[in-house]
């Protein structure tokens, strides 16, 4: 049986307030609270709430027949328990139902992966076991920051216990093959990929209320009739989005709500399933290698990470903030970590992007130009890495701090342990003297 | 006078110099000046002198009634004035894109079409120059020379010419022609030349043809420090020095030594924190280029700075520096000496013919440059001695000095 496989990405980032130069050392609140409770909110009203509603009857009526998959990120968990608990309580529900599955990625929608291997490995496991806190399963797949992905990532995350993860369907790694197999990676033949149907989920999330698109619109039922006429040994059609596309990015008077409504009634009169991405990769066997040299993503026509790396303001910025990431990771301060952890959040270089300059790239951003957004993404991080120096003297190295803090820690349980020890010998000693002075 | 900038609406040095000239000319007891500038915004201070607005000089006769003159006008002027304006009206150009005023609309800043703004400035220059009395006409930089040609012609009254920057120091040696011909017209037919320094008067000489007789150098000065900036503390709330380039960032300016002489100054030491404040056409590019050398978590930029917000950025620093390329005078290194800023500035500036406690270096030694910037932050002794005996000097550089310099020039062509 051909089954349909959705997976929707939830993510917001902190975003930062205009913090100039003075505010250095002076002010160590970076966020723009307002901005991001208000863009939460709107989004939760225009896309979560309603889908999450819209979802909840599909899988209810559909009695186990219809599936989805969600990867939320740590930090979009975060503010949707300030700014809109609603959307948990919703997730909680579909969470219950049994057919929803969750994925793991990097808490902080980060790209940790490239840089720093050790925080990758803690924000995987971080986000886990918030999950697990959260809609009670342990996720069993991974997905990477906005599907990054390649060779030595795949290895990465086999070594952190991974088998099972998803990518981007990417056409120059391909080539003529189709994106609706499991392969597995080409380095570590254990690790099983599902790879996203670019073109059948770009139809729903980009082109679906384009009025120049050659196929508008877009019902249910010839959605699905492509999906049957594909070669009949195809068996996973990844349709992997933005959970936005649902309202937001295609607003609900485009026909989207309906759109997903009417999608499995005539899948299955097609004889077509649902299924999520753990059920897909344990379901099927890999039938070949996937070689990724170079990495890939799931973002513009490119399916690289140039979008986030790809010019000198990205590029510097993020060595400054990766840098330090050991010293952050010695340090026990609460307010520390959690900056450090919003800090990483992709969008951040996303903004200082130069790709598609005068196109009308940043949409999303909330600067003025790339070069705004690095100045005071910079300022932000210069007060940050002011106050990890105050942390620890500049002039010990990681390593002898490393020792030092072990040695202070087991010195604590030390002491801790005389003290037990001393008080015991105490204790006994006056069971001995209140016995001496009863005879 | 003719201008084109006037405080506290300025977008360049330009304001700063005709407002602080004004003020100290205006301290001899016999002088009235009327300043002319293309828009007025309402709030200049026009205690010591008066303002006409281009942008409210009739070149078109309307029937206008007094209610709405006065309802329009009198923020700016006397409505009285208008009318008698509106009687000298030399010529028919309704043809021109006029309000229902019969005036002009002028941007008052540095459009586009800047040439088309000069010209219609001089057209109005004809109105002001038929409708008031005068003795001495002077005009400040090339914007508003044809104006004063305009204004000399009509009334046959002497010319001065005020050169702020000549097209040479703002292009780099590449000058637009059209700008050329404007300040070589303007200059070949005054009857005297003012230059900011030493090193403008040589260019007009040397560039711009001129006999050397005809041209006299008037250094600026700088207007003493008002209360209330006087009290504004450091806020900066960094431990590290902070060392400071203000001003557009151009190639005029120099901005990429500043940053050259800050990376080796980071690469070397870690008290030393740069800040590059003020916008310009070469911002974006200065900003890839401190990401590409890796400093920027200690080179920082502001973004455009107006009002108490520059004295606040000065009064946070511990080294100014202006490594101007070409400088016809550059009265900001002053305004820092003033706010107790130990300054370096290069000898392509005018300030440094008058300056001499500041430490000077070519623009292009950046070597020389990094190795003051290191020795300020560094040696306590250094740095007080420049903020003291800088405060000392530059409090004794005054407006009214300049003032009778000036005035001695108009005495003469009288």
């Amino acid at each position: 049986m051909k089954t349909i496989c959705f997976y929707f990405q939830i993510h917001q980032p902190f975003r930062l307030k205009r913090y100039r130069f003075f505010n250095i050392g002076r002010d160590h609140y970076y966020f723009d609270d307002y901005a991001n409770e208000d863009i939460l909110q709107q989004i939760a009203a225009r896309s979560y709430i309603p889908a999450n509603r819209m979802l909840l009857d599909l899988v209810n009526q559909n009695k186990g027949k219809f599936k989805v998959a969600f990867s939320i990120s740590g930090v979009a968990l975060e503010q949707l328990e300030i700014y809109a608990p609603e959307v948990i309580d919703g997730f909680r529900e579909l969470a219950k139902s049994g057919n929803v599955e969750f994925l793991t990625e990097t808490y902080a929608h980060s790209l940790a992966s490239l840089y720093d291997p050790e925080e990758f490995r803690n924000q995987v496991k971080h986000h886990a076991e918030r999950i697990e806190v959260l809609f009670g399963q342990k996720p069993t797949v991974l997905r990477n920051t906005e599907l990054i992905y390649s060779d030595d990532i795949a290895e990465m995350a086999y070594d952190m216990g991974y088998t099972k993860m998803i990518t981007e369907g990417a056409k120059h790694v391909l080539g003529w093959k189709s994106p609706n197999y499991v392969y597995h990676a080409a380095t570590q033949p254990k690790m099983k990929l599902l790879l996203k149907n670019s073109r059948y989920s770009n139809d729903i999330n980009f082109r679906f209320s384009n009025y120049s698109w050659n196929e508008y619109p877009l019902t249910a039922e010839k959605f699905t009739s492509w999906i049957a006429a594909t070669p009949p040994e195809e068996k996973v059609f990844n349709l992997f989005m933005n959970y936005e596309t649902l309202g937001n990015l295609q607003p609900s008077h485009t026909g989207i709500f309906e759109f997903m409504k009417a999608l499995p009634r005539f899948a299955f009169e097609r004889g077509i399933g649902f299924t999520t991405p753990g059920e897909a990769l344990d379901s099927h066997e890999a039938v070949g290698p996937i070689n990724v040299p170079n990495t890939i993503s799931w973002a513009d026509e490119e399916r690289d990470v140039s979008a986030w790396l790809g010019n000198k303001l990205q590029q510097s910025a993020l060595k400054s903030l990766y840098e330090m990431g050991e010293r952050v990771r010695l340090c026990t301060d609460r307010r520390l970590n959690h900056d450090w952890i919003y800090l990483q959040s992709s969008d951040h270089f996303y903004y200082m992007s130069t790709k598609h300059l005068g196109g009308g790239e940043s949409q999303f951003s909330p600067y003025l130009s790339p070069y705004d957004a690095f100045n005071n993404y910079m300022n932000v991080l210069s007060d940050f890495l002011g106050r990890v120096k105050a942390q620890y003297p500049d002039t010990v190295d990681n390593e002898e701090l490393n020792a030092l803090l072990t040695t202070i820690h087991n010195q604590e349980m030390e002491i801790k342990r005389l003290q037990l020890e001393l008080k015991t010998i105490i204790g006994s000693n006056e069971e001995l003297l209140v016995e001496k002075t009863k005879k | 006078m003719f201008g084109w900038e006037f405080p506290p609406h300025i977008l360049g040095g330009l304001g700063t110099a005709s407002y602080g000239l004004t003020k100290g000319m205006a301290q001899q007891e016999d002088m009235e000046i009327l300043f002319v500038i293309p828009k007025p915004w309402g709030d200049e201070e026009q205690s010591f002198m008066k303002i006409i607005g281009s942008s409210n000089t009739p070149i078109v006769w309307r029937d206008v009634p007094w209610e709405m003159a006065q309802a329009r006008l009198v923020k700016y002027m006397d409505p009285q004035e208008y009318y008698w304006m509106r009687d000298n009206i030399y010529a028919d150009f309704s043809y021109m894109n006029t309000n229902d005023l019969g005036c002009i609309e002028f941007s008052g800043r540095y459009p586009n079409n800047i040439l088309e703004e000069t010209n219609n400035y001089s057209i109005v220059a004809g109105v002001i120059a038929r409708t008031y009395q005068f003795d001495v006409i002077h005009s400040h930089d090339w914007l508003t020379y044809p104006a004063g040609l305009h204004a000399k012609s009509v009334s046959g009254k002497p010319m001065v010419i005020h050169v702020h920057a000549t097209e040479f120091d703002r292009s780099g040696g590449k000058p637009n022609p059209i700008v050329y011909g404007i300040e070589k017209d303007g200059m070949d037919h005054c009857d005297h030349i003012i230059c900011v320094s030493n090193l403008t008067r040589r260019t007009v000489i040397d560039n711009y043809h001129q006999p050397e007789w005809k041209v006299t150098t008037v250094h600026n000065a700088v207007d003493p420090l008002r209360p209330e900036i006087e009290a504004i503390e450091r806020i900066s709330g960094v431990s590290e020095k902070v060392v400071t380039f203000l001003g557009r960032i151009t190639m005029q300016k120099g901005p990429e030594f500043f940053v050259d002489a800050a990376t080796q100054v980071i690469r070397k030491t870690d008290h030393i924190r740069f800040v590059m404040a003020g916008s310009g056409d070469m911002m974006d590019q200065m900003i890839r280029l401190v990401a590409e050398r890796g400093i920027a978590d200690k080179f920082h930029f502001t973004g455009f700075l107006r009002g108490k917000q520059v004295y606040e950025m000065l009064k946070s620093s511990d080294v100014y520096v202006m490594p101007s390329v070409s400088e016809p005078f550059g009265i900001s290194p002053l305004e820092a000496m003033q706010c107790n800023v130990p300054s370096i500035i290069s000898y392509q500036s005018g300030c440094s013919e008058i300056l001499h406690n500041v430490i000077k270096t070519d623009y292009w030694d950046v070597d020389a440059m990094a190795d003051a910037i290191y020795s300020i932050c560094t040696y306590p002794a250094m740095a007080e001695h420049l903020k003291v005996e800088g405060k000392i000097e530059v409090d004794n550089i005054l407006w009214e000095d300049a003032g009778k310099k000036v005035r001695n020039i108009y005495n003469n062509l009288l």
